[in-house]
């Protein structure tokens, strides 16, 4: 790793990479929209070789006492071991539960998703959405993957039908309603090794960071959403520079919102 | 098979004019594509499709034992994790094992077993992991072809891949490979899986009642279909070495 350490700061030093991208580059991004035909919307978006596949399921049930009327979002990641070597099977560590909650914060914090229109009787029914992520190979920036496939399988999600009388949702029985949403909130994850910043970390790169800084942006350029990691600190001008360059990174990303 | 066609939301016939409800006839598989190699973390992978029922396999080893204590002296310690992703099912499925998902995996890893050469990797491990992406019927089963796939693509020793396939009883009639309707509301249901070359079998279970003449028949159409299920298998593999 330390081996990997000197190549890759070697590299950044002349504004390279271990791959040739340049430090604003992510790696090919693929996008498939709705590949799981049980779920209610899905996604699966691949950077370089890292896979990550999110599933939306939808729920009737009480709202929370403080939030009445408002639908309840909520989001759980799934490490499953074959994703990468060093996962654990079990239940979720702290790794998969940062990575769940920086989403919940994307997406929440951004209010993408209308949740006051997900009331069927305030105070007492209100929609459930669950965003449940689940990554089949870690290559690097789980992060961004799982933050731009929770964004697509919600704007492509359908409603079931609800049956009132009974309290049951009809699985089998798609509405045509789909989600109310607002302005799409993208993550941007950037990496930093001796000093050096750069955005989409591949597993080499993301093991010897120093830091990284997630930054989830709008289209009007405020953000709405951040996460540091990693034990290496952060300068202001370093933190300055970032704000901007997710913005910039966030405008080419939301274009494959589809 | 509980209650068969008394249960609410029974269609009223599950055969008509000799045909299922999803179009097949009585002996006929669903759509089947396997693919190894798709996950490149792994040392062996695969991906499976039968009609809606989608596999996702991981292999990894044959690598050190963790916790150390399940090492076997003489042996490689198999262990297979079969998991139905949350969004995979028709109600949200509540993600971590459950009593049915930990005897799957049990029966999962007793059918590989007798086919991978364990003696050769003696004081370590193989992971198998299997994920249920998208489930409608014949899971346990889809996932042993893939599992043994992904063996394969592993470059574990083998004698032979496995291939499994469940039959059922459906309106009375024997039918293979049952999709989840008839999963559901047919009469019985019974997993197999095979060793084919040897036709030794790795894996037998049933659900729900049947004659004698019935469970041979069901055996046999099995068998049958686990020839064509065994071919894709090793297209599969050619697929990803040619």
């Amino acid at each position: 790793m330390e081996q990997y350490k000197t190549l890759i700061s070697s590299l950044l030093e002349k504004g390279g990479r271990r791959d040739g991208r340049s430090v604003t580059e992510y790696r090919p991004i693929q996008v498939d929209v709705n590949p799981i035909p049980r779920a209610n919307g899905s996604a699966r978006v691949r950077i370089g070789k890292t896979e990550v596949v999110v599933g939306v399921k939808f729920d009737v049930d009480e709202p929370f006492p403080d939030t009445p009327e408002e639908g309840i979002l909520i989001v759980n990641a799934e490490l499953n071991p074959m994703a990468n070597p060093d996962f654990e099977p079990g239940p979720p560590r702290p790794h998969a539960i940062e990575l769940a909650r920086v989403v919940d914060r994307t997406i929440r914090e951004s209010h993408f998703i209308a949740v006051d229109k997900l009331v069927i009787k305030a105070k007492e029914k209100v929609w459930v959405v669950f965003v449940d992520i689940y990554p089949f190979n870690d290559d690097g920036n789980l992060l961004d993957a799982a933050a731009l496939a929770a964004v697509i399988a919600l704007k492509n999600a359908v409603l079931p039908k609800y049956d009132e009388k009974e309290d049951k949702v009809l699985y089998k029985e798609m509405s045509k309603k789909k989600l109310e949403l607002n302005e799409i909130p993208i993550l941007t994850t950037f990496g930093k090794i001796s000093g050096h910043t750069f955005v989409d970390f591949d597993k080499k790169e993301e093991n010897a960071l120093d830091a990284r800084l997630s930054i989830a942006t709008l289209p009007n350029g405020s953000m709405c959403a951040m996460q540091k990691g990693g034990v290496g600190p952060m300068t202001k001008e370093e933190l300055f520079m970032l704000f901007e360059k997710a913005v910039e990174e966030g405008k080419e990303l939301r274009k494959l919102v589809k | 098979m509980g209650g068969g066609k008394n249960k609410p939301g029974a269609p009223e016939k599950l055969i008509v004019n000799g045909k299922r409800l999803d179009g097949r006839k009585p002996d006929e598989l669903r759509p089947l594509t396997i693919k190894a190699g798709v996950i490149p973390n792994a040392d062996g992978s695969c991906a499976l499709q039968l009609g809606e029922t989608h596999i996702l396999v991981g292999v990894y080893g044959p690598r050190e034992v963790f916790p150390k204590h399940l090492a076997e002296q003489d042996k490689a310690y198999l262990e297979c994790i079969y998991d139905m992703a949350a969004f995979s099912t028709t109600d949200r499925a509540r993600p971590g094992p459950s009593r049915r998902s930990t005897e799957i995996s049990k029966v999962i890893a007793d059918s590989l077993r007798p086919t991978i050469f364990l003696e050769k990797y003696p004081r370590t491990k193989i992971d198998v992991y299997i994920e249920v992406t998208n489930a409608n019927a014949g899971t346990r089963t889809a996932a042993i072809t893939a599992a043994s796939v992904a063996l394969a693509d592993a470059g574990i020793e083998m004698r032979d891949l496995v291939a499994s396939v469940a039959t059922g009883k459906a309106d009375g009639h024997i039918c293979l490979d049952l999709f989840e309707v008839e999963d559901n509301f047919g009469e019985a249901d019974m997993p197999l899986a095979m060793m084919p070359k040897s036709k030794h079998i790795t894996l037998l279970q049933l659900d729900g009642e049947i004659t004698q003449e019935e469970g041979e028949k069901m055996v046999e159409m099995s068998m049958k279909a686990i020839e064509k299920i065994y071919d894709a298998q090793k297209r599969a593999l050619k697929e990803k070495y040619a």
